[in-house]
């Protein structure tokens, strides 16, 4: 009877680990479905969304502007936050507001990113912590699946004047 | 005839069932325990590499210490190059969040690591392409701890959390 129970256990314990395993693969290699907090994202992603993420192209280093990313937090690795990419290398970023008069510019450096929430006036991102590394990012978000009345592809950038035009 | 065919589908079940334990399973302890390097470059000497170009260290590197984002002063660890994504960068870390390091050949001459990040740097300064070029780190770049040297054989050893002297300036008072 013991043996019994014992064989039960570890058959158990390594159906978990498998399924853990491969669980793991798919949320590094493949994608998952991710919950949103907070407002910086509005009015393309809601507070208490699900929206499903790839982490496809960041394996392949074919993020691209206008792509809404989630990433590690760069001051707190153990939070993510999602906003949409900016600029990428090279790109040149106004850092000051579009109605300022003295607007000011600066490049991106290599090897980092420039992300901006959607909802500019309540959001914290690029313009408070500068450009990120690109090794920060997790994934890309690509679809929303709750709530329904808004399911399908992720709209455009409400911000089109913050991307640059060269 | 259906006797063989048999034999041939069981193979080919068990192999599929195998596969499909093996794989997740060896990819998810190479990418949350632990796997090996191959350390290149003479930006760590004398502590890896001190023979140069003509024998690579491999070491040790231990994802499952650093799950926590926890690193202590002196610990050799390997991240992601902020200015190359696709690259790793095998460095000592100096100093943590809260900490002022006196910098050796950055714009400022001191540098008070804001929060979240630490500063890297290679033991051997001037061939080094560290946090005195790219400023400090975000701790989300970290990969792993390099914990021992495994090969070539006369060089194994544990790799020991050595904070070399008067690189920090003031260190932060939190504990």
């Amino acid at each position: 009877m013991i043996r019994g129970a014992l064989g039960k256990t570890f058959r158990l314990v390594g159906y978990t680990i498998q399924y853990g395993c491969i669980a793991h693969c798919a949320f590094e290699y493949v994608g998952g479905v991710v919950m949103c907090s907070g407002p910086s994202m509005e009015p393309t992603i809601k507070n208490s969304d699900i929206v499903f993420a790839e982490n496809l192209s960041r394996h392949f280093y074919s993020i691209q502007r206008g792509d809404i990313v989630i990433a590690k937090s760069p001051s707190d690795p153990k939070s993510n936050i999602c906003k949409r990419v900016i600029g990428l290398e090279g790109d040149k970023i106004l850092t000051t507001s579009s109605s300022d008069f003295f607007k000011s510019h600066s490049y991106v450096p290599t090897g980092h990113v420039w992300l901006e929430g959607d909802n500019l006036q309540n959001s914290t991102d690029s313009r408070y912590y500068g450009p990120i590394p690109y090794g920060l990012i997790r994934g890309r978000i690509f679809f929303k699946i709750w709530p329904l009345s808004d399911f399908g592809f992720l709209r455009d950038s409400p911000n089109g004047h913050r991307f640059s035009d060269d | 005839m259906a006797q063989s065919q048999g034999w041939v589908k069981r193979y080919f079940k068990a192999f599929c069932k195998g596969f499909f334990v093996a794989v997740p399973v060896a990819v998810t302890f190479l990418d949350r325990v632990a796997c090996v390097a191959r350390v290149e470059g003479a930006s760590m000497q004398p502590s890896l590499n001190p023979g140069g170009s003509q024998s690579s260290d491999v070491v040790l590197l231990n994802h499952w210490k650093v799950r926590n984002f926890e690193v202590q002063r002196g610990d050799i660890v390997s991240l992601v190059s902020p200015k190359n994504p696709e690259q790793k960068i095998i460095k000592r870390v100096i100093a943590l969040e809260g900490d002022i390091v006196r910098t050796i050949g950055h714009k400022n001459r001191y540098v008070k690591v804001p929060r979240g990040h630490i500063w890297v740097e290679g033991d051997h300064h001037g061939h080094s392409f560290d946090s005195n070029s790219f400023g400090p780190v975000s701790l989300g770049l970290l990969h792993a701890h390099a914990t021992h040297i495994l090969w070539p054989p006369e060089r194994w050893q544990k790799l020991e959390s050595v904070l070399p002297p008067e690189r920090l300036l003031v260190q932060s008072e939190e504990e």
